[in-house]
Order: structure tokens, then C-alpha cells, then sequence
């Protein structure tokens, strides 16, 4: 087994990264403008490095698969952005922040990179204030914050319930500069299909443009992927409908390791699934249980309306079992006491898949107006797709799939196996370990793209003489006839089952037996059966239109092959961690009261698999993770 | 009708705008859906309609969508002459189908403006909105060491006001619905933004100037106070910034330029 190299460095945690800053190489600011930096996706991680690097002398090459740069899918979060200004003087500090983030992501996560994060969480606040973003303020005129999530200090910056929207426009609004001054070249409707490795380097993507259905190619200096998370194997998410693994994919099958995939976030509070025909789920931000109580009916199956349930027969679940926390406790937990009390019988509405999220009492302590000011937006969403009135009745809420911690494996410097392929954001695995805390993803994509990648990217490029390299190169034209044959060859299968029909049975799955709990049996199962889909898949699919005009349906099914090798290896993952922790919980592995059980002696690692054939067992290799600071306990909120 | 009485599914005739390419004539297709469940989203139901095409040979109808929440700005559509559909402050993509009656007919259109050239059905190139942006979007500021966010205050109302403007989702729906495919609004928006805000006084003036040349210069029309953009957005920005970005604009084409 391998030995991997995180390159994370010793010493003091509060000086870890100015060291390893000053150890850094630099490249001299007239010599910036001779690399090329392609970088694919335009999320918070994709604007905020393009245009930073922009800003510093590279010549940027950005991508993204929308019409615009704006619309990539950061600016559906909604809830906030953590920072420990500790403006609330309620406590708060860097180590706190760094502390609750190694904690709450079950002690998955490496301590080096996770005390980074939360040191440049602060500059972020005041990048993005510089910018414009009008983050929620005082009546004084100072920024508000807000607790969220299992924080018990209020460190959440927020700008209504658009913070998503509001940083992902400032470093769009950044981006734009750039692109304007010629240092960004912007490439919209442009998706990546492959990765081209010359010399054991990074050197290139080859990229399909979706309007003409043209094959591009592009060759540089280094390689940035900030592609987001892949959720969208389960089919029904919270993700936007184009967000895929499939550049993730192509570059953990071209030799980047991929690690933890089965760690997945299952988020508590979604409006739940109403019929067969759903194609996505919508969150309600998590802030409303800050002021919102979650509970079910004490006896099951209640054929009352949830409203005229009498007090004394509702079951405050989270508030009972998790007295300190209340409903304010982690994701995981949340959507896991969900799914008991679901599975159970208590469940609410037509499906029985549903919990009460009630705002009765916080209306009746405050006003409707003090709700109003901070949920008005939330509650005219539910209302606008459930047609129910939140003020008058309470919420239902189920969990859905909102986030991968899992992604490409990457070292301290933010670079992958394969030297110049660097990963920023939810595509790589490295920050959050087993579950990530709300309000912590806006910080990473952001962290990592305006001042992680701007220090640790000449890592690679300076100093190293590297042979230029042109797309006509035989690499290039290899990659871009095996692009070209996939899609010919999706084409012509003109089965009988649809991409969608397909997808959706890969979701159920997926959901059933890798989804919130899951056992041995039920994993080997689920491996054995996405095989089988595969093989409908490339027997029996049938794509209409052809590969040389905007094709939205081959798009889909090019990125569900992918998503159907990717479901495959999740199981695999999940089945070989043989504890549970974080958003991964085997139910072989708890406690007595049904809370998870880690197992540190054995699986204190990243898995990081490598890339052995499709359909093969994937190589593993651990990254042992030393907790120096952060003593490994059980993850009590009771 | 509430959503208690409606039924549970309805039947309905679509007339979805087809068009190859930008230069192609385009028509309207017939499709009709015996059995839509008044519980999908307008969305979905193009799903149904794009899956009965497709199972009937036919090639499936382009539409940009993405979030389904309305929030990125990618879904557009014209729904029975109305950007959007016919609900206030809502995307297409958050319009669900319990708003149309049983037999309903609905048309489908794109965005049509000069400045949104069609690329295939449904699907409209709104790339001049980002080379408005391009133009002065933004405050001048590099990623660095910023002054503390708090060494700046911002009286509350001030700051909410610049968040109304903020919240566009640059959806293009104003430009759809003006008469004049006008992206006053649009622009406004960002101008009016960034001008109640003292990060965005160094380059207010040039900002006004530049991003309304840049409309001008777009193919997109002007202002004659219609208020459509208004009735259409979805996120409801009020054309009270249009009347901001004007006096930004005189402001600054009065000045000198190193007072702008």
C-alpha cells in the first residue's frame, strides 16, 4: 500500500499555515502571465480562484456548463457563512471554530487543513463586504450574525436567506472584472468531458461545448476542478439538475484518488417527496429550527391534521433526546431521529415520510412579524410549492440528499494524485470529514478559492521545467476519440428505457441501501444491482437527438454512466468502513440507543481508493489522521 | 380555488415553441397531457411532455433550467404570453401546475429579445447581461486584506434597500416583458446596489455610465416606463431603482470625470 503524502505541516496549529505559506515557492509577478490555468466550474471554489489568480497575472481559462457564470449551484445556498469574528462576544474564537468543525465532522477530517479553514473564515467576511456583498446588519449599522446548526455561538454571517446568492454574485462580480480586463477567458455552455495527463501531469481538459455539440481542447499549466459535489447519484437532491460527478469521475478514472465517497449529507429539514413524478427536492434552510420545533404525533398514525394535534400528544422528539441541543442539533443527527421516528410509524401527511417542523409557539413568543423579517422568504417558498400556509400550520419536513463530504483526495497544497489537477470546494473530500456543519461549505469553496489556491498552486508550476505542451499533442487527440466514442456509442444503443426512468431507479436505490442507514447485507445488494443497471443502462437506454446541437437528454446520460460506476464504488466504500460516524451510519455499528458508534482504533483514515477498472474492486489506501488537538470523543449533544 | 378543492389531476393541450437554431424559422408543437398531477411543478410536467415526445420518436424540447428553486436565474419561458407565468414574484420553475384549470391550453414561448438571440427552443443566449456586468458590476477590489467588515458600517435600512436590489437573479424576464426589450431593470439593479453602498463610491459614476453604454451598445431598448419588468420579475425589484440609476447617470454625465 502507498504511503500518501498529505504534506500537512507540524508544529504549532495556530502557525501551521503562515509556515507553510513562507516554505512555499512564489512565482514573480511578471512571470505569472506565461501559465495557464484551466479551471472548470464557476461555484464559490471555480469564481473565487479564477479571479484571484486573475487578479495575481495568470492567464485564466474558466468554464462552466450554464448560460452563465452566475448560476452555478452555490447560489442556492441559503442559510450563512461561518466566521469567528466573534462580534456577538459570546465566546467564540478561531479554536473554537476549528474545534466544533474537527468535532461535528466525527473526527474524519484532518486537523491541519480544518484549523485553516476556520483562520481564513474571518478575511472572507471582509472580502466579501469589500466587494459589496450586503451581508444582514444591526440597526447600528454593524453585521449581524446568527446561530445555525450546532453552534452554540452565534458565528453565522448571513444576507437573508440568499447568502449563497449574495457571495457567489461578489466573486462573480469579481470574475467579471476579470474577464473584462482579457486576464479570464469565460467559456459558458462548455462541459468537461475528460482530463489529458502528458508526462504524469495535468496538462489539459478536453471540453464538449454543449451549444454545437463541438469537441474543444485545452491545454495549461495546471488544472482546477471546482465541480461540486455528486448528490445527484441518488437522483432526488437539493442540488441543481445539471450538478454531476462526471469531471470528478473522469479524473479519479485518468489516476486521482477518490476518497470517502460513502460519506454523504443527508440534510433534516426538505420538503418531502409528493409523487413519482418529483424531480428534485427543495430545502428549507436549517435555520428554521432555530426558531421552528420538531416533532410527531405520539401515537401513530394520526389521522388529525398536524395543527390539531393537542399539545400533550405531540412528541418534541430532538428536544427530548438531545436536551442540551434541542432541535439545534448536527445535521446526521437530525435526519436520522427523522427517519426513526418515520420508520417507526410516527410519521406524518399521505406517505407517512414526514415530521413536523412547527413555528407555533416561536409566532406566539415573537410576533408574526419578528418570523416574517427572518423566514419570510422560506415560508413563501413552502408555501408556493406545497400550497400549505406555514404561519397557520406546521412545516412537514423529511431528509434529502444535500451534500458530499466524499470527493477527490487531495494534500495540504489542495492538489490531487495526479501532480497539477488541484481540487477546490465540495469536489475534494478534505474539510469536513464524516459531516459537514451548516454554514460551513460557503467557507470552504470560498477559503479554498480566494486564498488557499492563490498560495499553494506555484507549489507545482514554479520552479519545474515543464515541455510546453499544444492540443494537437497525441494525449489530446487519444482523449478527445474516446469523448467523441462514448457519446456515439450512447447514441446508437436506442433501447427501449429512458435516461430518467433509469436515473430515478438508480435514486430509489441508492436511497434505500446507501442512503441514511446501511448494512452489509444491504450494500452487497446495492453493488450487485447498480452492476445490473449499468448493463441495462448500456443495453437498453434510449437517448433521442444527435451529438452535434444543444442535446440536453445526452448530456444527462452521459453523466449518469458516470453516476452509475460512481453509485457502484460508494458502496463498496460504505461497506468496507465497518463503523459508523458522521453521515455514514451502519447499523451494525450502534449503540444500544441507536446512536452511531465509531470506531477509531480501526478506521481513524481517509480512504483513498485508486481507480482499478470498471467493476473492479478499487485499491485502497489510507491516510492515517492524528487528532493533536481535538481529543477523539463521542459526539455527545444529549 | 384553494388547493384543498382542486383536482387532483388535470388534462391540458400544450403548444411548446420549436426553433433549430437562431436563423430557422420556428412553430408551435401540439403536445397533450391527459393526466398531470396539479402537485408537479410547471417544470415536470415539461419533463412528462418531453418523455411522451420522446417516446413517440420526436426529438425533446430544449429548456434551460437548473436550481428548480428559483434562485440561479437559469429557467426562463414565456407562459401564455406572460414572462414567467401567471403568478407575481415567482420563476417558472417554482409555478406548479394546481394554477391551470382542467383542459387548460397553454403556449410556450422563449424570452424573445433582440438581446437574447435564440440558440435552440426555448433556449435564448443571455450572455449580454453578463458584458453588462462586465462593463462596471463590480467594486474594483482584489482579493487580499481587506479593512475589517465592521469598519464600515451601513445604516440597516440602507443595507437592506441595497439587498432588495441585490437580489436579482438576472433571470433577463424584465427584458422579456418590456416593449422595448429594455435591461433597465436589470442593469438598475446592480447600479442602485452598489451606489447605496460606500464600497461602491470610488466608481460610481464610471459605473452608470459604463454599464448603461453597454446596454445601449447590446441591442437592448430603452426606458419609456412601462413597468412590466416590475410586474415580471421575480424577485419583485422595485423600478424605483431604475429612477436611482437615472440620477446616478445625469450625475455622472454632468461631472467632470475625476468627480464622477
Amino acid at each position: 500500500m502507498t504511503k500518501l503524502d498529505s504534506k500537512c505541516p507540524s508544529g504549532p496549529i495556530e502557525d501551521r499555515w503562515r509556515q507553510h505559506k513562507f516554505g512555499l515557492p512564489l512565482v514573480n509577478p511578471a512571470n505569472r502571465r506565461k501559465y495557464r490555468v484551466i479551471v472548470v466550474g464557476t461555484g464559490l471554489a471555480g469564481a473565487s480562484a479564477a479571479a484571484s489568480l486573475g487578479e495575481m497575472g495568470y492567464e485564466v481559462v474558466n468554464l462552466c456548463i450554464q448560460d452563465s457564470p452566475r448560476r452555478a449551484h452555490s447560489i442556492a445556498a441559503q442559510g450563512g457563512i461561518n466566521a469567528a469574528k466573534n462580534y456577538p462576544n459570546d465566546g467564540d474564537s478561531i479554536y473554537r471554530l476549528f474545534y466544533d468543525t474537527v468535532k461535528g465532522g466525527d473526527f474524519r477530517a484532518r486537523e491541519s487543513n480544518v484549523y485553516r479553514l476556520a483562520e481564513v473564515a474571518n478575511n472572507i467576511i471582509d472580502q466579501a463586504t469589500a466587494q459589496g456583498v450586503p451581508f444582514a446588519r444591526e440597526y447600528g449599522g454593524l453585521l449581524a450574525n446568527r446561530s445555525f446548526g450546532g453552534a452554540q455561538v452565534q458565528r453565522t454571517f448571513y444576507a437573508r436567506g440568499q447568502t449563497g446568492q449574495q457571495l457567489l454574485l461578489g466573486a462573480y462580480s469579481a470574475l467579471m472584472r476579470q474577464v473584462a480586463a482579457g486576464s479570464v477567458r469565460m467559456l459558458p455552455r462548455r462541459e468537461m468531458v475528460d482530463l489529458a495527463v502528458i508526462d504524469g501531469q495535468a496538462r489539459g481538459v478536453v471540453v464538449r461545448n454543449l451549444v454545437t455539440g463541438g469537441y474543444e481542447r485545452y491545454a495549461g499549466d495546471a488544472v482546477l476542478l471546482c465541480t461540486g459535489g455528486y448528490g445527484n447519484v441518488f437522483y432526488l437532491s437539493t442540488n441543481a439538475k445539471a450538478s454531476n460527478a462526471s469531471a470528478a469521475w473522469r479524473c479519479h478514472r485518468r489516476g486521482a484518488y477518490f476518497a470517502n465517497p460513502c460519506f454523504t449529507q443527508i440534510h433534516p429539514t426538505c420538503i418531502p417527496v409528493s409523487g413519482d413524478y418529483q424531480s428534485k427536492l427543495t430545502l428549507m434552510s436549517e435555520s428554521l429550527r432555530n426558531d421552528g420545533r420538531v416533532w410527531v404525533p405520539k401515537a401513530k398514525g394520526e389521522a388529525r391534521r398536524p395543527a390539531e394535534v393537542p399539545e400533550e400528544e405531540r412528541d418534541y422528539y430532538l428536544e427530548r433526546r438531545y436536551p442540551a441541543f434541542g432541535n439545534l442539533v448536527p445535521r446526521d443527527v437530525a435526519s436520522r431521529a427523522a427517519k426513526v421516528v418515520c420508520d417507526e410509524g410516527y410519521g406524518i401527511g399521505g406517505t407517512g415520510q414526514a415530521v413536523c417542523l412547527d413555528f407555533r409557539d416561536a409566532i406566539e413568543r415573537d410576533g408574526k412579524a419578528v418570523i416574517e423579517a427572518k423566514y419570510g422568504n422560506l415560508f413563501q417558498m413552502y408555501e408556493m410549492i406545497t400550497g400549505e400556509d406555514p404561519y397557520r400550520v406546521p412545516m412537514k419536513i423529511y431528509p434529502a440528499v444535500h451534500y458530499t463530504m466524499g470527493g477527490l483526495w487531495v494534500d495540504y497544497n489542495l492538489e490531487s494524485t495526479i501532480p497539477g489537477l488541484f481540487v477546490l470546494g465540495e469536489a475534494n473530500f478534505s474539510d469536513h470529514g464524516a459531516n459537514r456543519l451548516g454554514a460551513s461549505a460557503l467557507m470552504q469553496g470560498l477559503a479554498d478559492g480566494y486564498f488557499v489556491i492563490p498560495a499553494t498552486l506555484p507549489s507545482h508550476i514554479a520552479g519545474r521545467s515543464r515541455e510546453p505542451v499544444t492540443t494537437d499533442h497525441e494525449v489530446f487527440e487519444e482523449v478527445e476519440k474516446e469523448a467523441r466514442e462514448r457519446n456515439s456509442r450512447i447514441l446508437a444503443i436506442q433501447g427501449s428505457r429512458s435516461a430518467e426512468e433509469i436515473h430515478r431507479e438508480l435514486g430509489l436505490l441508492m436511497w434505500d441501501k446507501v442512503g441514511m442507514g446501511r448494512n452489509a447485507a444491504g450494500l452487497e445488494q446495492a453493488a450487485r444491482d447498480v452492476a445490473a443497471l449499468r448493463e441495462t443502462f448500456w443495453n437498453d437506454v434510449r437517448v433521442p437527438g444527435g451529438n452535434d446541437h444543444l442535446n440536453p437528454g445526452l448530456e444527462h446520460a452521459a453523466r449518469l454512466a458516470d453516476f452509475l460506476e460512481l453509485a457502484e464504488f460508494m458502496a463498496v466504500d460504505a461497506l468496507h468502513r465497518e463503523e459508523s460516524c458522521g453521515g455514514h451510519f451502519r447499523e451494525e455499528h450502534q449503540t444500544p440507543e441507536g446512536e452511531a458508534k465509531r470506531d477509531d482504533e480501526n478506521f481513524k483514515y481517509a480512504a483513498a481508493w485508486e481507480f482499478q477498472g470498471v467493476g473492479q474492486r478499487p485499491m485502497l489506501h489510507e491516510e492515517q489522521l492524528s487528532f493533536e488537538y481535538v481529543e477523539p470523543s463521542t459526539r455527545s449533544y444529549k | 380555488m384553494s388547493a384543498q378543492d382542486h383536482p387532483e389531476t388535470i388534462r391540458i393541450k400544450l403548444h411548446l415553441w420549436r426553433q433549430e437554431g437562431p436563423d430557422q424559422p420556428g412553430s408551435f408543437q401540439a403536445v397533450e397531457l391527459p393526466d398531470v398531477s396539479t402537485h408537479m411543478s410547471f417544470l415536470e410536467m415539461l419533463d412528462v411532455a418531453n418523455g411522451r415526445i420522446a417516446a413517440e420518436g420526436g426529438e425533446p424540447v430544449c429548456f434551460d433550467h437548473d436550481c428548480r428553486e428559483g434562485i440561479c436565474g437559469m429557467c426562463s419561458l414565456v407562459i401564455n404570453g406572460q414572462v414567467h407565468g401567471p403568478l407575481e414574484e415567482i420563476t417558472t420553475c417554482q409555478l406548479h401546475m394546481r394554477h391551470f384549470a382542467d383542459g387548460a391550453e397553454i403556449y410556450v414561448e422563449p424570452f424573445r429579445a433582440g438581446g437574447f438571440p435564440i440558440v435552440r427552443d426555448l433556449v435564448v443566449d443571455r450572455s449580454g447581461l453578463d458584458r453588462i456586468v462586465m462593463a462596471g458590476g463590480f467594486v474594483s477590489v482584489n482579493t487580499g486584506n481587506p479593512q475589517d467588515a465592521n469598519a464600515l458600517p451601513i445604516a440597516k435600512p440602507k443595507a437592506d434597500l441595497a439587498m432588495d436590489a441585490a437580489a436579482c437573479i438576472g433571470c433577463g424576464g424584465c427584458v422579456a416583458a418590456c416593449p422595448n426589450a429594455s435591461a433597465m431593470l436589470f442593469t438598475a439593479a446592480k447600479v442602485s446596489q452598489l451606489s447605496l453602498l460606500p464600497q461602491g463610491q470610488p466608481e460610481r459614476g464610471s459605473r452608470a455610465l459604463g454599464m448603461v453604454r453597454a446596454m445601449d451598445s447590446l441591442g437592448f431598448g430603452n426606458c419609456t416606463n412601462e413597468y412590466e419588468c416590475m410586474a415580471a420579475c421575480p424577485k419583485g425589484i422595485d423600478v424605483s431603482h431604475i429612477a436611482r440609476m437615472n440620477r446616478e447617470f445625469l450625475r455622472a454625465s454632468f461631472s467632470e470625470p475625476e468627480q464622477a
